[in-house]
């Protein structure tokens, strides 16, 4: 009898300590994240110091590239990789905002479900395919008709003269602009459907059309979320390597032409890394990896704050 | 009169407009599909799957290396990767302590957007240096890097949608916390975990950027983990820049192979769970 009573008991203890296992478990594993984050910082830090005590942040400023005399300007890069954003959003923003309204607003909710999931595969799409698909398509596109239609529109600004390579940050900046609509689309619908049904039924009382309803109403509702969303399109258009480094022409050098080839920080880290000889230049690639790691962090972090604000949802994205 | 007209003529003309954005970018969809069908379904042989790849110049040759080089990396990565998200998940979801939980939680989403190249050069870091080569297990490191936060995140989601009331059932009966988590929580949000890990990988299987210092290339049979090994997206890279017409078309084929596993992948995560929405991302 008492046996019975001892395994009851027992099977008690190991129930009580499997509770505290269980906790610590799941706790050791989540604090595995953290921990990954901070070595993340941690690794970047330390390997880019033979080039920061070399160089200080000044390579920041200079824009002179040539690993072989050890010149290394890292001003080429941070300029292609904002231009390039800039342009992607330039085009992501009207389309992806313009296209959640639609589907929010006037879509019905099946239709909007489908589209949007059409949508989201776009964001699956692995980069190095939407960069196979721009060397063969958009940059022979890029270079026959469009750069040079816009060379005799537009070509008395700087921005659009020079010869048409079809390769160029133009290019990029197109790609970028498909691969983060996606995003913008997505975060920004969320947003919108989390505009109370009130706020819009009373625009439409006081004889609002459906689009003041949208535009004065609805929109500045979710302008938060909507902004959080470019920041997430913007962050990963920075961060964008392969597609980028296909069609950009790696070309370390700054030219007030978009047709022109440029670079940007991925770009650089992806061609040159495995051939950069020394500490100083494997160092100088590892500190432009730095800056990207903490302008994406600085926004995806803003980003968030602001898709939580909104959407009240704890960051789902 | 006048001015009602230009009201309704700007509604109209706007509300079209949205219409024909999202039209715009919907398309976009099919016309990427559509042109990677073309171009990868005529390049696409049975060789492709079975032979080493050639010497630039001489037609023919295929991918076989490649493909069980990606199987290789990313088997490797689902194997580390998995059971830390899965773990984390049900730390953020059942033992939300409102101290840790929100940092992991805000940690988990920045990992999610570090740009993958910078993952590479960590995973390079710490893996290729020591053992002095690339390798397939520094691949493996590197995209486990990535998947963490995804299946993190997914887990927790799907787990936070399984029934207080299922939870709160077992703990009447007497069953532990961990046994009502073991044996209740998980089985049932079991579909939509199963199908967050399904994505996470699909997704991480198609990264290039941080592959190309960890497991770098290789146009042989990799000979161990511990060996450079090639893969299907970093193949990809390198075929599609290339100066060779046969490489351009073996780069297709493989394009196509690739993001057929990837929709696949996709298109069966959203049927198995059949929830009407859209699927939930990382």
């Amino acid at each position: 009898m008492a046996t019975a009573v001892q395994v009851r008991h027992q099977a008690r203890l190991f129930d009580k300590a499997g509770d505290r296992i269980a906790r610590l478990a799941t706790l050791i594993f989540a604090a595995l994240i953290v921990l990954a984050a901070v070595l993340i910082v941690h690794v970047l830090w330390v390997d880019s110091s033979p080039a920061r005590h070399a160089l200080g942040w000044r390579f920041l400023t200079s824009s002179e590239w040539d690993p072989v005399t050890e010149k290394f300007g890292g001003l080429p890069f941070i300029y292609g990789t904002v231009v390039t954003s800039v342009l992607a959003l330039l085009i992501s923003v009207p389309l992806g905002v313009g296209s959640a309204i639609f589907l929010s607003e006037l879509a019905p909710p099946r239709l909007s479900g489908t589209l949007t999931f059409l949508v989201e595969l776009l964001a699956a799409i692995p980069s190095v395919i939407y960069g196979l698909l721009a060397i063969f398509t958009l940059v022979p596109l890029m270079r026959i008709d469009v750069e040079p239609f816009l060379r005799s529109t537009l070509g008395f600004l700087p921005l659009f003269q020079g010869l048409a390579y079809g390769v160029g940050m133009l290019t990029a900046g197109v790609i970028l602009a498909v691969m983060t609509f996606p995003f913008i689309i997505s975060v920004s619908r969320e947003s919108l459907l989390a505009v109370p049904r009130e706020q819009r039924e009373a625009a439409l009382a006081l004889g609002a059309t459906k689009w003041e309803m949208t535009w004065d109403v609805v929109v500045p509702y979710a302008r938060l979320g909507i902004l959080g969303s470019i920041f997430l399109g913007l962050a990963r258009a920075l961060g964008e390597t392969m597609a980028v480094t296909m069609v950009i022409g790696n070309s370390a050098a700054i030219h007030a032409s978009l047709f022109a080839p440029g670079h940007t920080i991925a770009a650089v880290i992806a061609n040159e890394f495995t051939e950069a000889t020394g500490d100083v230049y494997r160092g100088v690639l590892i500190e432009l990896g730095l800056v990207l790691f903490c302008l994406t962090i600085i926004l995806n972090g803003a980003a968030r704050l602001m898709i939580i604000a909104t959407t009240g949802k704890g960051a789902r994205r | 009169m006048n001015r009602l007209l230009r009201r309704k003529l700007i509604n109209g003309v706007m509300l079209t407009l949205t219409g024909v954005f999202t039209a715009l970018t919907v398309s976009s969809l099919f016309v990427i599909l559509g042109y990677l069908l073309y171009s990868g379904g005529t390049s696409l042989d049975w060789n492709f799957f079975t032979k080493l790849p050639l010497a630039p110049g001489e037609l023919g040759g295929g991918m076989a290396n490649a493909i069980v080089g990606s199987a290789e990396i990313v088997g490797m990565a689902a194997i580390f990767g998995l059971p830390v998200g899965f773990m984390a998940g049900i730390y953020l979801s059942e033992y939300d302590d409102r101290a840790f939980a929100p940092i992991v939680r805000y940690v988990a989403d920045l990992l999610n957007g570090v740009p993958s190249i910078v993952i590479g050069i960590v995973a390079w870091t710490l893996v290729v240096v020591p053992l002095r080569q690339f390798s397939a297990f520094a691949g493996a490191i590197a995209l486990s890097i990535m998947l963490i936060p995804i299946v993190t995140r997914q887990t927790e989601q799907f787990l936070r949608e399984v029934p207080n009331s299922l939870r709160e059932a077992a703990l009447a009966l007497g069953a532990h916390k961990w046994k009502v988590i073991a044996t209740v929580v998980v089985p049932a949000g079991s579909k939509g975990v199963l199908t967050g890990m399904i994505l996470g990988v699909a997704r991480v299987a198609g990264e290039t950027a941080p592959l190309l210092f960890t497991a770098f290339n290789n146009q042989f049979w990799n000979t161990g983990l511990d060996h450079p090994t090639a893969s299907l997206p970093v193949q990809i890279y390198m075929r599609a820049t290339s100066p060779y017409d046969d490489w351009h078309r073996q780069a297709w084929a493989a394009g196509l192979v690739l993001i057929g596993l990837v929709l696949v992948a996709n298109i069966s995560a959203r049927f198995v769970l059949s929830r009407g929405a859209s699927v939930p991302r990382g």
